[in-house]
């Protein structure tokens, strides 16, 4: 008898546990992520200030975030921002990927050197460099003092040029990680086909770019994923760096949505702000989570 | 949606106020040196009156962390009874019915006697005292360094075509004229002195406190823009970003001979062991010696449900109003006593003149609120006030007049 029941009782946890175990973080992410999400788009509908309230005003805190100049000045600056860190992250980490690939002495010291920056947070990162670009104290003043006083550096105090200091100190900060990424990647291919390939007389550059790296797509579209999630959400770097100026001029969505939501009392702004943020990720990434669901069903 | 938040919040209050019935929690962002001593002798002054003074000390110089953390314990119902909050945001926060009124303790006090009409209307909201002042700053200092001055043989200008002069004679003697910080309220503080400094008191009242289309617009506004931007060149290249006591820290060094700010720049030279009158002057920035920018600090009081912390609530603005507490922390903090009439002869020659000052354009009706320092106009407007002036100085080649225009644009922001 008991040997008929335990089957059923066995199919019963098996059935239910999964479900059991899951069930307070399935709710902890429905409620705290998604939940908030709707409040947010809720809010993005009213016309809260310093509070939230709802009295609905319809679309216009969108109307009012797009004919704010601010506002197109941080969607300027994340379009910049976004190109040259992601790809500069990109070319730099896969260029020191593949030097490091090449079986040199002391690797591993070297490897750490490189993934060193990932372990500073971003505030660290741009209180350094925000130290290093400042013409007062930094490069600029070290050339001066070393005579080239013809020496000019100014990016970080330069409106046109202040959100490029962002895009230096990101890179730096980040591609140690691409680095990493791609070295753990490569390390992943099998020798044997280099090495057919070094038979057919393929140099080694031609190897890297047709076969090796063709190889990694997988580990380039999560790096890229990372990358630009962060490009998108970038915060801390901009308040550490520059705190968003001179002026307004390296202002990203992420720190305009801070402005409004916490210190200008307009939260239903901040509101449609976040929501125009999340809907330009969901962009990059629902097409990608498509594409990649469909292709492991199908392989 | 009120309602339930109310109650909500009153159920939560009244289980953490049955276990210690008499305690005064105060949310301040008063964490720097000076500052924190003062915020202790208020805390004694209290414990002699049987209260329990509960700390809410959220640190960052701006207050932008404390009123995150506020709007949170708001938000769920459970204030504090006092927090530090200033200018039109107490008008604000009243709209959003969560404030008490304090008037029985204004009133038995005589609050409307000892303030003027300019400090007092700020603290009202509908008529009742919901806040209660501590100090009076004045905004429109310019801070000097006389030993640089005489190096270059000039004196503190007291005009704006003074200033210009005095500017290029200092550079010409190899000395940086202007210790400047640019970041965004830096920029507004520097702005507005400019503005009463050029357009007067009226055109100030005019321009910031009534937001009169019109006269920001104009002709008056567009030579402000154009005086303010012509003090760049005498300013180094590093000055984007700085925090104002690194700046402060330029003229005490001597790297630079001027600062616009307004007086919490003196506990600066104070902590360096700087005498006033000899080693540092304070003198109304140019043109504005008949008129006062003021930024004041003030507590406001939240509905709590407890009577027994309402009756400590009520205790804290008898404290913060009377005359010990107001002599004892603006000594501290570098300021001068909200209350009029009050015995200056402990605080030093600039809080001195300043109370004088204080007096004088109470009495004349030139006391002006500082818009650079949220005490003119809501956030949201200010917020789109700094944007505009920032860009201007950051931007060499902006047009004064199209500047006007955009600033006539952020006054609508509402």
């Amino acid at each position: 008898m008991s040997a008929i029941s335990r089957p059923a009782h066995y199919g019963f946890a098996e059935h239910w546990l999964p479900r059991l175990v899951l069930a307070p973080s399935f709710l902890l992410v429905l409620v705290f992520l998604y939940g908030f999400i709707a409040w947010n788009g809720a809010l993005s509908f009213t016309a809260s200030r310093l509070l939230p309230n709802y009295e609905w005003v319809g679309l216009a805190q969108y109307e009012a975030l797009f004919a704010s100049e601010r506002w197109w000045v941080a969607v300027h600056n994340l379009f910049i921002f976004g190109v040259l860190f992601i790809g500069g992250a990109m070319v730099v980490g896969i260029v020191l990927a593949i030097l490091l690939d090449q079986k040199v002495r002391a690797e591993g010291t070297l490897r750490t050197i490189y993934l060193y920056p990932l372990a500073l947070s971003f505030i660290v990162t741009g209180t350094a460099w925000g130290w290093m670009l400042n013409p007062g104290l930094g490069l600029e003043k070290l050339m001066h003092d070393w005579g080239y006083a013809g020496f000019s550096f100014d990016w970080l105090v330069n409106p046109d040029r202040s959100i490029y200091t962002i895009v230096i100190a990101g890179i730096w900060q980040s591609s140690g990680f691409v680095m990493a990424l791609f070295l753990a990647g490569l390390r992943g291919i099998d020798d044997s086909i280099i090495k057919a390939a070094q038979i057919d007389g393929a140099g080694l550059p031609r190897i890297y770019w047709r076969i090796v790296l063709p190889a990694m797509r997988p580990v380039f579209f999560s790096t890229l994923m990372i990358l630009t999630h962060i490009a998108i959400k970038s915060f801390d770097l901009v308040m550490a760096l520059t705190g968003g100026g001179p002026g307004f001029s390296s202002d990203l969505p992420a720190t305009f949505m801070y402005q409004m939501a916490f210190t200008r009392g307009q939260m239903g702004l901040g509101a449609a702000s976040a929501m125009m943020m999340l809907l330009t990720v969901s962009a990059i990434v629902v097409p990608y989570l498509y594409s990649e669901l469909r292709r492991s069903r199908h392989v | 949606m009120q309602a339930v938040r109310m109650s909500m919040g009153a159920a939560v209050l009244a289980m953490a106020f049955a276990a210690n019935a008499a305690e005064v929690e105060v949310l301040h962002w008063w964490t720097s040196g000076g500052e924190a001593k003062a915020a202790g002798e208020l805390k004694k002054m209290l414990e002699a009156k049987g209260y329990k003074w509960k700390d809410f000390a959220v640190a960052g110089g701006a207050g932008e962390n404390a009123m995150t953390a506020l709007k949170a314990r708001v938000v769920s119902g459970n204030p504090p009874a006092a927090a530090q909050i200033k200018g039109p945001a107490i008008q604000e926060w009243g709209a959003e019915g969560v404030l008490a009124s304090i008037d029985d303790v204004a009133k038995k006090d005589g609050w409307d006697k000892v303030l003027p009409p300019a400090v007092s209307s700020v603290m009202k909201y509908k008529g009742q005292y919901v806040a209660a002042p501590v100090n009076v700053h004045r905004v429109n200092w310019l801070w000097v360094n006389p030993l640089l001055l005489k190096k270059a043989n000039v004196k503190a200008p007291t005009t704006w075509e003074e200033f210009f002069k005095v500017a290029d004679a200092l550079k010409k003697a190899g000395i940086q004229p202007v210790a400047y910080g640019g970041q965004p309220w830096q920029d507004a503080t520097v702005f507005e002195t400019v503005a009463l400094g050029v357009g007067g008191a009226d055109f100030y009242k005019k321009a910031f406190v009534q937001l009169d289309q019109p006269t920001l617009k104009g002709p008056t506004m567009v030579k402000v823009l154009e005086t303010y931007k012509r003090i760049k060149p005498y300013t180094d290249k590093a000055s984007a970003g700085r925090e104002w006591n690194l700046v402060t820290s330029m003229v005490i060094n001597g790297t630079a001979a001027m600062q616009f700010m307004g007086d919490w720049a003196k506990g600066e030279f104070l902590a360096a062991g700087k005498v006033p009158g000899k080693d540092f002057l304070c003198v109304a920035a140019p043109g504005t010696a008949s008129a006062y920018t003021f930024n004041i600090d003030s507590f406001v009081m939240f509905k709590l449900p407890n009577k027994n912390a309402v009756k400590g609530q009520k205790n804290l603005a008898e404290t913060l109003m009377s005359p010990q507490f107001q002599e004892l922390f603006n000594l501290n903090k570098g300021s001068i006593p909200a209350r009029m009439g009050m015995d200056m002869s402990k605080f030093d020659e600039c809080g001195k003149k300043s109370a004088e000052d204080f007096k004088a354009d109470a009495a004349k009706g030139t006391l002006l609120p500082s818009f650079a320092h949220g005490m003119a106009m809501s956030s949201a407007t200010q917020g789109a006030m700094y944007d505009v002036i920032s860009q201007f100085w950051n931007d060499d080649a902006a047009s004064a007049q199209k500047t006007a225009e955009k600033l006539a644009t952020a006054a609508k922001v509402r």
